[in-house]
């Protein structure tokens, strides 16, 4: 049986022996030229002056390639025309693509790229919030607002009040393979691209878009990428356009990988947010009303900004019911690296802002957060009824019919002994002078879907041989998360096969047109539906045949173990299929899925823009030295909601490594940029991801037993995103170990580095 | 100029190879071996990890910033090389097995330096992995791979290298001195010479910086300055001795030196890097001099065939600026015995292999409760490692206690001005700076103040 079975990654074999091939690793015909981009050395202003002739007379360069050179359109956005792939005139960032240079070798190029000399006209550079905000450099005409009923009035007739605001810091995707892409033209303007991208179909089309191709002329291949989470979804498009001008210019293969420290320099990243906040509640720690404000750095261009800071918007309320509540959303536009997409694309930041609301009417009220958490609470599924009008809605007018945090959470605490624990740290801190322990539990919940509707669609093709063997393909690309294994694990028990008969193929554009991004973790729930319907389809006919075949029309028809069951009948899977292809039954189906039931105005806010919730809960437990805020995680317990999970050890690797990568993003994941717009921390010796000895010391991950309400694929759920936020639960223990420094509230902001726990604990004992 | 050496058992020559070429881009672009990926090209992520086997040794490096001249004469083992009778090592089937890759890309790296954490008996998986980042995992699953794989202490292939070195030891082409005299008539006859030890830091300027290094020496077949003599007074460290021999040594002489040395970048980098590089390049953020410096150690410098020997502070003149004349290189590092009171504290974003923000180490000697000598030396704190002179003066002659140490308060800015940057600001560093010293004194104490040392 394959679905629910704990497989290793499909390709674990190839990565551990080294045999698995990325983009650079690629075979190239040795007339193969390797491009690199000169960049922008100034955050904001003019180019008034450029002289590439060291950069053409550096050893191994074949060509320079500027703007001016651009045969069609010169841009990379993924919608708004706002994203030159080389500067014109103007320039926004510190890092901004202004020439290609194609050269014998990936370091040829990288050296001449260096050796421009640019003469520039400089304008003071937009970086900060506040200075965004002060020359109104925005996106969007002003700011987005959500409502439901009506929180000001709320608020101010609540007995407690609280407001405040922090940071929250933007995170570097760090994929361990950088971005990449490979161009090879052929006869007849085609073209070929290799791409290390979660977005073919973009590819396809931004190529297309450059070049003055139909994408008809353009095929883009995907067999894997080194890690997306997000980066690769609009980021790679530069790479990939500026190969295929410079294959079709020179009608050479060309290929670009960005070094780790351009990557940093180029990309976007996660955004950054200043969230601004009032609560009202009552003395049990109850909200009334609460009102957001979110500022959205969102960097020079506008790339996924929207609906990014829409998401942040629609996970505003989390895992709490709020009768009234208003989010003004602030898309702000600053001299820096144009954010991106990035794991949760905006959730993460909306929910970490009422995480920390329930935070500080915890410590307001004196309470355990749990409490004032569960007091907050939706109401579980069993205990709602689904016929009532007045049924608990999101914000935006989304009925919740699926919630099942309030058992969870019983279960979580059970399983951590969280209460117990907590008594326990407690007495601990009060015997320790210098080091102090905090425990926390955090919920997520997050809305599965496209937010623009029309994305929730996938493809898929399949070919069954003569001889039972099945080459599968569909529209998603695979990252690590294991699609390709799942949705192979689907086929197989469509056909009723072994795995090994299954034949999994690189993502291709020609074979499953008009794809969607892999992302907002749909691509197990769209591509697997889609697989399963081709797969069904086939299936189909071999039934409707083999019950003519052999006169039993009224039998149900199964595919297992290898055989075929007709009625009475049985017969290898292998022979059914040949028989089929002798009496000319069609062998290969496409599939295609859309979600059902979902709809939405972002303008409006209203709507139903997620099929469904997945959910997790999350306790970590740290230790802080409040001499140095020197910190480790001690202890942390997971329970995350994959529904009826079609591979427990895949998803449970999504949910350790989502976590770990939260984790990250909180505490030592740290951009700084110069006051001059440059980003300093731009390689892992200054920007610090997670290592080994960070794991918590005792780590108990779990799937919580559930099926799907919804219909989705055997009743699973999407597993991409919704675990990276349990790392919030580090974060308030965090918070948690520095309110034993004295009374005051920490107020941390993110990420909490060793240093800011530092101040927060100053703050805590002695005040601002 | 031919580079030789054994590349997954097999004899290899690069005719007209440049030594300081990488051997990362060799394997990659020449050999096609492109299990070994490039993640950063600093020796910052692992994805590169290969295993350098010579007579002595068996050394998990980062082949990013691993220049060919290095390997010559020895033989390497990348990820394609490390199976074993035609099937996968155990490591490599327990990753398969415990789901320890995602995307695959840090793999060949994991699986490079799981193998050789093994042959080295090195049963800390942190430590051994300190230098291998995973963005998917989050390491849980890797972990579980490295405790349950079949442990395989001499696979076939490192006799078979070995013999293969033994029987027919490669001739090198490359002419490098092989003994300290050597390198002290090379730099008398040319004096301008760089001299190579680990590259951990050259290697940057090569593939991040693009300078021209010549003329250049590589000193890794010097095998006269790789010993730690002990007297009965001192320790003599040879120059080329490197930090992971360094620390294995310190484990039991200097157990809190060897703990500082733990957290020096990550194993591959460690055993690349020498003590001899980490002073020489006179770096404000190298965390060996602070805890030297604390330690009173002294420096033996040489030029042909004199030698001077100063204290390590006096070679730190100012940033960038040290007091080595023309001709002259380091030689041997002194410490002395004795050292029972000396504590080295680091504070970094990260904990594992992350550059100090402030490198705090401390040598008081308290008799009778009364201070009789203090040493305290700091990296971070300045533009070269420095001792925090005003504060150990306050501290001589006065009562070992809270009270005392919170008097210098004011001192503290006599001592240090230090700079914001990416890691801390300068006001963190200050505090923090003087917050180590209350935590040298709570901890004399016996007060718990390491977030290391807590268990839930």
């Amino acid at each position: 049986m394959s679905i629910g079975t704990s497989l290793p990654h499909d390709a674990a074999t190839l990565h551990v022996t080294g045999r698995a091939r990325y983009v650079d690793d690629q075979p190239l015909p040795g007339n193969t030229l390797h491009l690199a981009f000169g960049l922008s050395e100034i955050a904001r202003g003019r180019i008034l002056k450029m002289d590439l002739s060291k950069v053409l007379d550096s050893e191994g360069v074949f060509g320079v390639l500027t703007a001016k050179d651009l045969p069609y359109e010169n841009d990379t956005s993924p919608a708004a025309k706002d994203e030159p792939l080389l500067a014109e005139t103007d320039v926004y960032y510190i890092g901004q693509p202004i020439f290609i240079v194609m050269a014998k070798s990936h370091l040829a190029a990288r050296k001449a790229a260096r050796k421009a000399k640019i003469e520039y006209g400089t304008l003071v550079p937009i970086l900060t919030i506040q200075e965004a905000l002060d020359a109104d450099s925005r996106f969007e005409e002003g700011p987005r607002i959500y409502k439901k009923g009506n929180a000001s009035r709320a608020i101010s007739r609540s007995k407690c009040k609280l407001s405040g605001s922090f940071m929250i810091g933007g995170q570097e995707h760090f994929y361990l393979e950088g971005q990449a892409a490979l161009a090879i033209p052929s006869e007849d303007d085609e073209i070929t691209v290799h791409s290390s991208t979660q977005h073919p179909s973009e590819i396809q089309h931004k190529v297309a878009d450059a070049l003055g191709f139909g994408m008809h002329q353009v095929r883009v291949e995907v067999r894997r990428m080194g890690g997306g989470f997000g980066g690769k979804e609009s980021q790679a498009n530069g790479l990939a356009i500026a190969c295929a001008v410079a294959a079709i210019a020179t009608d050479r293969p060309c290929k670009m990988r960005y070094d780790r420290d351009d990557d940093f320099i180029i990309t976007g990243k996660r955004h950054e947010f200043k969230i601004d906040y009032e609560v009202g509640f009552d003395q049990t720690g109850k909200i009334n009303g609460l009102s957001f404000f979110h500022y959205v750095r969102c960097g020079w261009s506008q790339d996924l900004s929207l609906p990014v800071a829409d998401r942040a918007m629609l996970h505003a309320d989390n895992a709490y019911n709020l009768s009234h509540c208003r989010i003004e959303s602030h898309r702000l536009r600053t001299n820096m690296q144009s954010a991106t997409a990035f794991r949760g694309f905006g959730g993460p930041q909306g929910m970490l802002g009422i995480e920390r609301v329930i935070d500080h009417i915890a410590h307001d009220l004196g309470l355990d957060s749990l409490l004032v958490r569960q007091r907050n609470y939706y109401k579980d599924a069993k205990d709602i009824n689904l016929k009532d009008k007045d049924m608990q809605t999101t914000p935006y007018g989304m009925k919740v019919k699926d919630f099942v945090l309030n058992a969870m959470t019983d279960e979580i605490v059970k399983t951590s002994d969280y209460h117990n624990r907590r008594k326990e740290i407690e007495d601990w801190n009060i015997n320790s002078s210098v080091l102090k322990r905090g425990i926390a539990l955090t919920p997520v919940k997050f809305g599965i879907s496209f937010t623009l509707t029309h994305l929730n669609q996938a493809g898929a093709l399949v070919h069954l041989y003569q001889d039972g063997t099945v080459r599968l393909n569909h529209g998603g690309t695979e990252m690590g998360q294991g699609l390709f294994q799942k949705v192979a694990q689907i086929a197989a028990k469509s056909f009723g096969l072994e795995l090994s008969l299954i034949k999994i193929t690189a993502t291709d554009t020609g074979k499953v047109p008009n794809t969607s991004a892999t992302a907002a973790s749909s691509g197990t729930d769209l591509n697997g539906m889609a697989v399963k319907l081709a797969c069904h389809e086939i299936c189909d006919r071999i039934s409707q045949f083999l019950a003519e075949y052999y006169q039993e029309k009224t039998a149900i028809v199964r595919f297992y173990g290898g055989s075929v069951h007709i009625g009475k009948h049985e017969i290898t899977f292998q022979n059914a299929v040949q028989l089929c292809y002798q009496n000319r039954i069609s062998l290969s189906a496409t599939g295609f899925y859309k979600t059902p039931d979902i709809f939405w105005d972002r303008i409006k806010g209203d709507g139903r823009p997620f099929f469904y919730f997945a959910q997790g809960v999350s306790v970590s437990e740290v230790v802080i030295d409040t001499l140095t805020g020197e910190n480790r995680l001690l202890r942390t317990d997971l329970l995350h909601d994959a529904g009826a999970s079609l591979n427990p050890a895949i998803d449970i690797g999504q949910v350790e490594g989502g976590y770990a990568q939260g984790v990250g993003w909180l505490t030592t994941e740290e951009l700084v940029w110069s006051d001059a717009g440059k980003l300093m921390t731009h390689a892992p010796s200054t920007y610090k991801i997670p290592v080994a000895s960070d794991r918590p010391a005792i780590f108990n991950v779990s799937l919580w037993k559930n099926e799907n309400a919804e219909e989705t694929i055997y009743r699973s759920k999407a597993i991409g995103e919704p675990p990276f936020m349990l790392g919030f639960s580090a974060f308030f223990a965090l918070s948690h170990a520095a309110t034993f420094s004295g009374e005051n509230y920490p107020d941390l902001s993110t990420p909490a580095t060793h240093e800011r726990l530092f101040w927060a604990c100053e703050r805590v004992e002695h005040g601002d | 100029m031919n580079i030789r050496f054994l590349l997954n058992g097999e004899t290899i020559t690069f005719e007209k190879a440049r030594p300081e070429e990488t051997l990362l881009d060799r394997l990659r672009e020449d050999r096609g071996l492109c299990g070994t990926k490039e993640g950063c090209n600093e020796g910052d992520c692992g994805a590169c990890t290969v295993i350098v086997i010579d007579e002595n040794s068996v050394k998990p490096l980062n082949a990013c910033i691993l220049l060919l001249g290095q390997v010559d004469g020895k033989a390497v083992r990348t990820v394609e090389g490390v199976g074993l009778g035609g099937k996968m090592h155990p490591v490599q089937e327990s990753i398969v097995e415990n789901h320890g890759s995602q995307c695959g890309f840090c793999t060949p790296g994991i699986v490079t330096s799981l193998v050789a954490a093994q042959i080295n008996d090195e049963s800390n998986h942190d430590v051994a992995l300190a230098g291998n980042l995973c963005r998917c995992t989050g390491y849980a699953s890797i972990i579980r791979a490295a405790q349950t794989a079949k442990k395989v202490t001499s696979p076939e292939w490192l006799i078979s290298d070995r013999d293969t070195l033994a029987s027919h030891a490669l001739p090198s082409s490359l002419e490098q001195p092989k003994s300290a005299d050597d390198v002290a008539a090379l730099l008398t006859k040319a004096p301008q010479t760089r001299l190579i030890a680990g590259a951990t830091d050259i290697g940057l300027w090569l593939t991040k910086g693009f300078r021209d290094i010549s003329p250049y020496a590589f000193l890794n077949q010097v095998n006269d300055l790789t010993n730690i003599e002990e007297t009965d007074v001192d320790y003599k460290i040879g120059a080329m001795v490197n930090i992971e021999d360094l620390r294995r040594w310190a484990v039991t002489v200097l157990p809190s030196y060897a703990e500082l040395l733990r957290r020096y970048a990550s194993i591959q980098i460690r055993y690349a890097a020498t003590i001899g590089g980490n002073i020489a390049n006179g770096s404000p953020i190298g965390d060996n001099p602070p805890a030297l410096i604390a330690a009173d150690a002294r420096i033996q410098l040489r030029s042909g065939e004199n030698r001077r020997i100063l204290r390590l502070e006096a070679f730190f003149i100012e940033y960038g600026k040290q007091d080595l004349k023309e001709g002259e290189f380091l030689e041997t590092i002194i410490v002395p015995k004795g050292l029972s009171n000396l504590r080295c504290y680091k504070i970094s974003k990260r904990f594992d292999q992350d550059i100090s923000a402030v490198c705090g180490c401390f040598n008081i000697l308290v008799h009778s409760g009364m201070v009789v000598s203090a040493r305290i030396a700091f990296g971070g704190m300045a533009g070269i490692p420095k001792r925090a002179t005003h504060i150990e003066g306050a501290l001589i002659g006065q009562n070992w206690s809270l009270a005392t140490i919170k008097s210098c308060q004011q001192l503290w800015d006599k001592d240090f001005a230090p700079l914001s940057d990416m890691r801390a600001s300068s006001a963190y560093r200050l505090k923090s700076a003087q917050n180590l010293l209350q935590r040298y004194y709570l901890e004399s104490t016996g007060v718990a103040c390491s977030v290391l040392e807590i268990s839930a």
